[in-house]
């Protein structure tokens, strides 16, 4: 190249003009076992100088696809094969290794899912921030000052300390607050973040969106905002686009298309989500029936039709062009007026419980269990002292944060892991033996779990035949023909067809598997299930059939659920009661309604603002990080983070869970009437 | 001081792996023949002249007090009398350990750079014929005996081409770069055998680290590809690599009985072997002794070079 680079100022006035961002009919393709595999057909946006756009879909949709085409970095097997990509103006496909290496220097910056796995296990912070300032070119003097300045920047306290860190010794939140300085650092024109928070705690995404939407404005970046979480999008971004299986199927700005949506996918994934105030007892969530098209290839028509309630042969046989509405959005919808009418997959109304309700006495007792870890020199207290009941019929559920000692006190129940010597867990009134395998099989049958992960926890090389009749076999004793009766009853439990028996786990979806977990959970008529955040590996289409099929066993069975889960949502619509617990500790338990409505702890209130993602002013916001169970806060273990501190008794005297009106027990030195409750339009936000 | 804390414990781990050691080595070199008179002179000797002989070797005392000779001679470098030679075990141990080391070094000097080498060149050509070529003739070599490699080896150069010394054993007197020379050859088996292992140790973790989220977030610094491979990729991926060079390290050193057999050899494998054979325990126990601590030392230095990489696992903190 024989001419001089432009300097910065005109090469900032002259693309002042051009987008940010103009992605025009990109076709992208994976080439696997020698064939071309389409993954994105035909999609157009554009970002303006300083607009924010989200992309939203499900997995397998080519979200992050779109964003690594646009950084240039898709794996050797996938390539563009049509359409065009301008960054600032430039022509981002058309670059060589020169110009790409200063485009992604000065131009792009991107932050993704896990910052774990972002930043390099073996340099410490500082050298890897201060990298992004030698790569632009600031002299090796001021490189350090310009980093540590950085982390400060993204309000990092002990800017200084953390630069001499490595990465494994700091938390989520933190390292998610480190990649975004490195992304800022060298001040983009365009910012791609994807899934920037899903990996994170509510309390703890909540503030890294609150840093993202400030520093944007300070910036003044252009924004690609990726997820699969509607209300993260719609409160980060002004302008969304739905992706469906490759395609954009709806664009516009963001409060208009989540408020009246104008194609049947869009209508059909909002209405996946669990509605406020309305819980199991009311309605059945709708769903999406159907799955994604395998291939793109050849397909005739709109990409949805198959899953459409509203598809005629029309769009079958013409696919939709992308059409324009009036107030800037597009729906590539034949119908898109028709779209709000989309008729429901799943019918609203909850089966009739056919489990009598009445009860004499819990199914399920804990009382006073603790759990320590560690050694008697440093004691790790992962569970202090929780009692709690858990009826015939309902749902207990159970929140809080990462570290808070969810998972621990369900396997503490399910005789996983043995509780310190003086607790007691019963069963229907009986002891139950601290550890599983001496629990009889009686009662190993009584208490089952779902995980999280169905992938880790099926068998791999088992069909699913096997897996659903070995705890048959194994705790009821059922043989042939009384076995066969039993499978085939539960398949129609779980509504799973009988055709899935012979196959094995990875021939099944997310959502078949979880259905065969939860079959397995229910091959033995169990009392009790703990469900450890069931649906949170879940698209939203997907998590609405798991959780009306949870619900809809409860009602035929009458079997009670220990829900562990962090979307508050969820947890709303499945339970009949919620337990909070903070640091090991049981903070306040009671009846759903009352413990969302308030008045209630302050830690409950400050977990439900976050995810009402509504407190702009951050007033009652946790900050900082949930304290080391090692070395606990005194007093009450709440007092460092609480947005209704007293005084010196918070810090000294740890209050007892008192028992309020109506079953409801918090753990406070509060007042009832001095305690926060949620607005009801707050209320209507979850 | 944490570091010293834990060096001091690992140091006792290996003392008591040594000492288990000692005691499975005793029990099969010295429990295990039973009558050691009756072993070493056959089966139609006098019963007297056995008897004489065990009384002789010490070997008619009890199991504790003969053990207990034994190992505290080993602690102050006695290691005992050698069956076949009437001579102090120690001198050819000694001899045959220099010997292994020379050769062990030589084969290293070449095999751990070139393996790592083809490794990283691999992953950095992954799926082109390079790859292909690097990872099917390491694999290939390793399959090769030594035994047959070898005499390929000396066939080629050493009978037909005149390049190369029949012998691995340089002359007395000969100098640094003699000896080189004529232990050029048969580390050429070594090698081979163990050229694939490293190399594909250093491809997988190669392979790794190239598509990490970390590596993706050094390029989109817009950092160099040079940069991005030294300063981000190679250091990650060649972590577990180390491991292997360790474990290969024992074998090198204590596992060439063929090799020094047909280059004519006197290292520490053939000693073991000629030692077995003639039934000469001390020997043989003193030798399986000195390679496990070889073994040994090889792991210890292995962990601690992998800690002092790696900010994760810190040598101090145990799991």
């Amino acid at each position: 190249m024989g001419w001089s680079m432009p300097d910065a100022t005109t090469l900032g006035t002259s693309a002042a003009a051009a987008d940010a961002l103009d992605v025009q009919d990109l076709d992208i393709a994976y080439r696997v076992r020698g064939r071309d595999r389409q993954v994105i057909r035909g999609v157009s946006f554009r970002i303006g100088r300083g607009e924010t756009f989200g992309l939203v879909g499900e997995s397998g949709c080519g979200k992050s696809t779109v964003a690594l085409a646009v950084t240039r970095y898709l794996p050797s097997n996938g390539r563009v094969r049509a359409g065009a990509i301008r960054i600032a103006g430039e022509d981002a496909l058309a670059m060589d290794a020169v110009a790409l290496r200063r485009l992604r220097t000065r131009s792009i910056s991107m932050v993704y899912q896990d910052p774990g796995r972002a930043l390099n296990p073996s340099l410490r912070i500082g050298r890897q921030l201060a990298e992004v300032f030698e790569v632009a070119g600031v002299p090796a003097a001021e490189r350090l000052d310009r980093a540590e300045a950085m982390l400060k920047r993204v309000r990092i306290v002990d800017a200084g300390r953390v630069m001499h860190r490595y990465p494994h010794e700091l938390s989520g939140g933190m390292l998610q607050r480190v990649v975004i300085a490195m992304a800022l650092a060298v001040d983009p024109t365009l910012l791609i973040l994807d899934e920037p928070t899903t990996a994170l705690d509510a309390t703890v995404e909540a503030e890294v969106l609150d840093l993202i939407q400030q520093l944007r404005q300070e910036f003044g970046s252009s924004v690609l905002f990726i997820g699969h979480n509607l209300a993260v999008i719609s409160r980060m971004c002004a302008r969304v686009g739905v992706l469906y299986a490759g395609t954009l199927v709806e664009e516009g700005p963001t409060r208009q298309v989540f408020a009246a949506p104008r194609h049947p996918y869009t209508v059909g994934l909002l209405r996946c989500l669990p509605q406020a105030g309305l819980s199991k007892h009311e309605t059945r969530l709708d769903t999406i029936p159907g799955f994604l098209p395998t291939s793109l290839a050849g397909l005739k028509g709109c990409v949805f039709a198959d899953r459409c309630g509203l598809a005629r042969d029309l769009c079958r046989q013409e696919e939709p062009p992308l059409i324009a509405l009036p107030g800037g959005r597009f729906s590539r919808c034949h119908f898109h007026e028709e779209a709000p009418a989309l008729p429901r997959a799943t019918p609203p109304s909850p089966p009739k419980s056919t489990a009598s309700r009445a009860a004499l006495r819990p199914v399920l007792r804990a009382a006073e269990v603790s759990k320590t870890f560690g050694s008697a020199l440093t004691p790790i207290r992962a569970l202090h002292d929780i009692s709690l009941e858990l009826w015939p019929g309902e749902t207990l559920g159970l929140v809080g944060e990462s570290g808070s000692g969810k998972t621990t006190l369900a396997k503490l129940l399910l005789g996983l892991s043995a509780p310190d010597l003086n607790g007691v867990i019963e069963l229907d009134g009986n002891k139950l033996a601290a550890a599983a395998v001496k629990r009889q099989p009686a009662e190993l049958e009584a208490l089952q779990i779902i995980f999280q992960n169905p992938d880790a926890a099926l068998n791999r090389s088992q069909t699913i035949r096997r897996i659903m009749s070995r705890p048959m076999r194994k705790l009821g004793r059922y043989r042939g023909a009384a076995l066969a009766t039993k499978l085939t009853a539960l398949m129609g439990h779980i509504r799973l067809a009988e055709r899935y028996l012979p196959m094995r786990p990875r021939q099944l979806s997310g959502g078949l598997k979880q259905r065969v977990a939860i079959g397995r959970a229910f091959a033995g008529d169990p009392r009790v299930v703990v469900c450890d955040e069931p649906t949170s590996a879940l698209d939203v289409s997907v998590q609405a059939a798991i959780l009306n099929l949870l619900a809809d066993l409860q009602a035929e069975q009458g079997v009670s659920y220990l829900f562990v889960s962090h979307d508050l949502r969820v947890v709303r619509y499945i339970s009949d009661r919620i337990a909070v617990l903070y640091l090991g500790r049981l903070m306040e338990i009671g009846p759903a309604e009352r413990v969302f409505g308030g008045p209630h702890h302050p830690y409950t209130e400050s977990l439900l603002a976050a995810a009402a993602q509504t407190d702009s002013e951050g007033t009652r916001r946790l900050h900082g990080e949930i304290p080391s169970a090692m070395n606990p806060p005194s007093g009450c273990v709440f007092h460092t983070r609480c947005p209704r501190k007293i005084g010196a008794i918070c810090e000294t005297q740890e209050p007892a869970l008192i028992q309020r009106e109506g079953d409801h027990g918090i753990r406070c030195h509060l007042e009832l009437d001095q305690m926060g409750r949620v607005a009801k339009a707050e209320l209507e936000q979850l | 001081m944490r570091f010293a804390q834990a060096l001091a414990y690992r140091l006792l781990l290996a003392v008591i792996t040594l000492v288990l050691l000692s005691i499975i080595v005793f029990a099969g070199c010295q429990v295990l023949p039973g009558d050691v008179g009756r072993a070493i002179l056959g089966p139609l000797a006098d019963a007297r002249a056995v008897a004489v002989l065990n009384h002789q070797l010490g070997v008619d005392q009890p199991l504790l007090l003969q053990y207990w000779h034994w190992v505290s001679g080993m602690v102050q470098g006695n290691m005992g009398m050698s069956y076949t030679y009437r001579a102090p075990v120690g001198p050819f141990i000694g001899h045959a350990l220099v010997n292994s080391l020379k050769l062990a070094g030589v084969a290293f000097v070449f095999v751990v750079p070139l393996g790592i080498l083809g490794g990283v060149v691999a992953a950095l050509r992954l799926g082109t014929w390079i790859d292909r070529a690097i990872v099917l003739s390491g694999l290939s070599a390793t399959v090769v005996p030594e035994f047959v490699s070898g005499i390929v080896l000396i066939m080629v150069f050493s009978i037909w081409l005149h390049v190369f010394p029949l012998t691995a054993t340089a002359p007395n007197s000969a100098g640094g770069l003699t000896q080189l020379y004529y232990l050029l050859m048969p580390a050429i088996p070594l090698f081979m055998i163990i050229f694939g292992y490293i190399a594909r140790m250093a491809r997988a973790g190669m392979v790794e680290a190239l598509a990490s989220d970390y590596t993706r977030t050094a390029v989109l610094k817009g950092l160099t590809y040079r940069q991005v491979i030294w300063r981000h990729v190679l250091r990650n991926a060649l972590l577990p690599t180390i491991t292997v060079v360790a474990v290969q390290s024992g074998y090198l050193i204590g596992g060439l009985v063929v090799v020094e057999t047909l280059f004519n050899y006197h290292g520490i494998g053939g000693l073991i072997f000629a030692a077995a054979k003639a039934k000469d325990f001390p020997m043989l126990a003193a030798g399986i002794l000195v390679i496990g601590l070889t073994y040994i030392v090889a792991n210890l230095v292995a962990d601690m070079l992998y800690s002092a990489l790696n900010p994760r696992i810190s040598f101090g903190r145990r799991e």
